[in-house]
């Protein structure tokens, strides 16, 4: 572990890529990200990283395919514009079964949108977003601590499960400063081999093949059968979520990245006045902690989620609580932040059971 | 009885042309008298010869050649419509001293692809691009291309290209061959044994100019497309003469100083 | 004289496209009045004045041809004939065509 630094979500992110043993990273400039194409352009190329500021986010993700399916630990990144350019090539990662990192600190929109921070990519990371029956492990880090750990995890998960990873950021992790220390530099053995990436055939195998075009259907549907397999795997072993006061509250908070630090403060406030709320973080936005949600759900008088968008991530706690408990809504658009205020009048409401004006009817 | 004879006449005769062993032995798909099996089987010839099957990579496209992988026996990635390049770029990178080659047809290297094409040919990508250019799209049912003739029909230029509705020919190589990182720009064909024997002289000077590190090459192979054409094999190789060469004429289109 | 060569055709692989018959100097090579498996008539060698000038395997988008020729500098030193072969050539014409 390294010492602490104070550093800028992205660049720690950065940082966290060359020690976690990334061979390459392809990306183009777009704000609030372009820290970490910077970062690695300036530091990465040094410490044996081969960094290539690509012609677009579609060349880019196309590196990556290409590089993926050379045996390489890579990367990419940018934000949700970019992010929507590369839906076509995380599919073919996917289809392909390879292994990569994908970053999105995403921003404000639909369209061009606005450069602040935002939470409108979930539906796009974790439903889908490219075509095809297809999900992302997706990590939602809340810190910039996180925004460094989460690298090392996502690579590791990426190679071990042979797939794609997403860290679901967002512009203002992105940007903000915080304390962060490292872990150590990956070392080269800790890293799976690969003995399908294209190196070159040698004579003692057949040729390698990186394809997600399987015209007959019983072959793409025997394809298709093993990712849902590999994903049903994945939701027992590597969700992940964090409990905050949850053990005796009447109210449950749900909420994810910096949303959920908001979140957290408002649970903070709640407490001091007397109201047992808990906040549920989930970490891993797929595989979606549905147990804990559903379980806390019969412990529980109502469900407040907070979101920075209009309203993705409750379908899934709603789906979870399964009408056991009424789910409340509260979001901010355009990349406004909620305070913990706004959010602390909502949970009043829940509690004294009277409904503000700008609650959503569904 | 034809067995019989076929081995009485080879006794004394020596073999002086086979199929090469890093074709495997699946049929090919493509229609009868395509250019793309002529191609595929040269590129594998050169590299039967340099001894360098089990270190080149190839990437194939979206098109007729889609299945390459299939008939190459080479470790292969099969890129995104457009994208071989961006993909050969990667590969090529991340192993530098391997030979990688991008394979496309006219679609895809000079429609969807050609931001890919232009900024890898740019940068000077140590790789080779091969370009197969039938002025047509085959696999989608022979649908107008970037490089489709003036005048000449397609099912979606049925009454024949005009400039008002779809603009001029795209002479892609052209554009790639002004670009300073780009070493080798040859314009071949596979119509005739000679023409099959200059295509095979300008692989070999790319896979050794690629050993030397020089930049990119680009070969463009003026091809047929029977199918797409409405033609016979060899109605579609006169035609191809007649009417291809014209405007994407053969040769050295950029050579070493 | 001339130098004396021969070819051999995988009669399966090919599709009939008659590029191989057009590039032949000697016209030596037709379509055969059969049909293959795949329902193809295909090329035959029809005189034996090949001189095994590789023209017709160059041109052949199936890679079907085997192509012979003399070897002038040895003298009259048999050559191994079918093991020096790489790749496809059919002798197995008759059970091919018995077992598709």
């Amino acid at each position: 572990m390294s010492t602490s630094k104070l550093m800028k979500g992205n660049e720690a992110l950065a940082e966290a890529a060359i020690r976690a043993g990334c061979n390459a990273y392809f990306g183009y400039p777009i704000t609030p990200q372009s820290e970490i194409l910077e970062y690695l352009a300036a530091e990465g190329r040094h410490r044996g990283m081969i960094v290539l500021q690509a012609e677009s986010e579609v060349a880019s993700i196309n590196m990556v395919y290409g590089a993926a399916g050379a045996g390489a630990r890579v990367m990419t990144s940018s934000s949700s514009p970019g992010i929507s350019l590369m839906q076509e090539g995380i599919s073919y990662i996917a289809g392909a079964e390879l292994p990569c990192l994908v970053v999105n600190v995403s921003r404000g929109g639909p369209g061009l949108g606005t450069i602040q921070p935002s939470q409108g990519d979930y539906f796009q990371a974790v439903k889908g977003g490219g075509h095809g029956d297809y999900r992302l492990l997706v990590l939602a880090p809340a810190s910039v601590q996180e925004m460094a750990d989460f690298v090392f995890d996502a690579f590791d998960l990426a190679d071990r499960y042979r797939m794609p990873v997403m860290i679901l950021s967002d512009g203002a992790l992105g940007q903000m400063m915080e304390k962060v220390s490292f872990r150590d530099y990956v070392p080269a053995d800790h890293i799976v081999p690969k003995p399908w990436a294209t190196t070159g055939k040698p004579k003692t195998r057949e040729r390698n093949i990186i394809t997600s075009l399987h015209i007959e259907p019983e072959k793409m549907e025997e394809i298709n059968i093993r990712l849902q397999e590999k994903y049903r795997l994945i939701a027992a072993r590597e969700t992940r979520c964090e409990h905050f006061h949850t053990d005796d509250a009447d109210f449950l908070l749900v909420a994810y990245g910096l949303a959920a630090r908001i979140a957290q403060g408002t649970v903070e406030m709640a407490r001091s006045r007397g109201i047992r709320a808990g906040l549920l973080r989930p970490i891993t936005l797929f595989p979606w902690p549905t147990d804990a949600v559903r379980t806390l759900a019969s412990h529980v008088k109502g469900v407040l989620v907070v979101e920075m968008n209009a309203g993705q991530m409750v379908e899934d706690v709603r789906l979870a609580v399964g009408g056991r408990v009424p789910v409340r809504f509260h979001g901010r658009m355009g990349g406004i932040i909620p305070s913990p205020d706004e959010v602390l009048a909502v949970l009043e409401s829940m509690v004294t059971n009277s409904v503000p004006q700008h609650e959503e009817a569904y | 009885m034809e067995r019989q004879a076929i081995e009485q006449d080879v006794a004394g005769l020596e073999c002086v042309y086979a199929k090469p062993g890093t074709l495997t032995d699946t049929r090919l798909h493509y229609c009868p008298g395509c250019g793309h099996g002529v191609v595929h089987r040269v590129l594998m010839e050169v590299i039967e010869e340099l001894g360098i099957q089990d270190s080149t990579i190839g990437v194939a496209p979206v098109g007729c050649s889609v299945f390459a992988y299939n008939y190459l026996n080479i470790d292969m990635q099969e890129a995104a419509h457009g994208r071989a390049s961006a993909v050969a770029t990667a590969v090529k990178r991340i192993l530098p001293d391997r030979y990688v080659f991008s394979y496309q047809g006219d679609g895809d290297l000079a429609a969807i692809g050609t931001a890919e094409t232009i900024h890898t040919a740019n940068r000077g990508e140590n790789i080779l691009v091969v370009f197969i250019n039938n002025a047509i799209y085959g696999m989608t049912g022979g649908q107008m291309a970037p490089t489709t003739l003036l005048g000449m029909t397609t099912t979606t230029s049925p009454e024949g290209r005009t400039v008002e509705t779809a603009g001029f020919p795209l002479k892609i190589t052209e554009i790639v061959a002004t670009l300073p990182g780009v070493y080798y720009v040859s314009r071949n064909s596979v119509h005739t044994p000679g023409a099959v024997r200059h295509l095979k002289k300008a692989v070999q000077k790319s896979f050794q100019f690629q050993k030397e590190k020089k930049g990119t090459c680009f070969i463009e192979v003026v091809s047929n497309c029977p199918s797409g054409w409405k033609m016979t094999p060899l109605e579609a190789n006169a035609w191809l003469e007649e009417h291809m060469f014209p405007l994407y004429p053969p040769g050295e289109i950029k050579t070493p100083k | 004289m001339a130098i004396k060569g021969t070819v051999a055709f995988a009669v399966e692989t090919c599709k009939g496209c008659e590029l191989c018959i057009d590039a032949c100097p000697q016209d030596s090579l037709a379509l055969s009045q059969e049909i293959n498996a795949q329902g193809y008539h295909y090329a035959v060698l029809v005189k034996d004045n090949c001189t095994g000038c590789v023209n017709c395997a160059l041109v052949c988008p199936d890679a079907v041809i085997t192509v012979y020729r003399e070897n002038r500098k040895k003298e009259k030193v048999p050559v191994a004939t079918i093991s020096n072969v790489r790749g496809n050539v059919t002798v197995t014409l008759d059970d091919e065509r018995k077992n598709p």
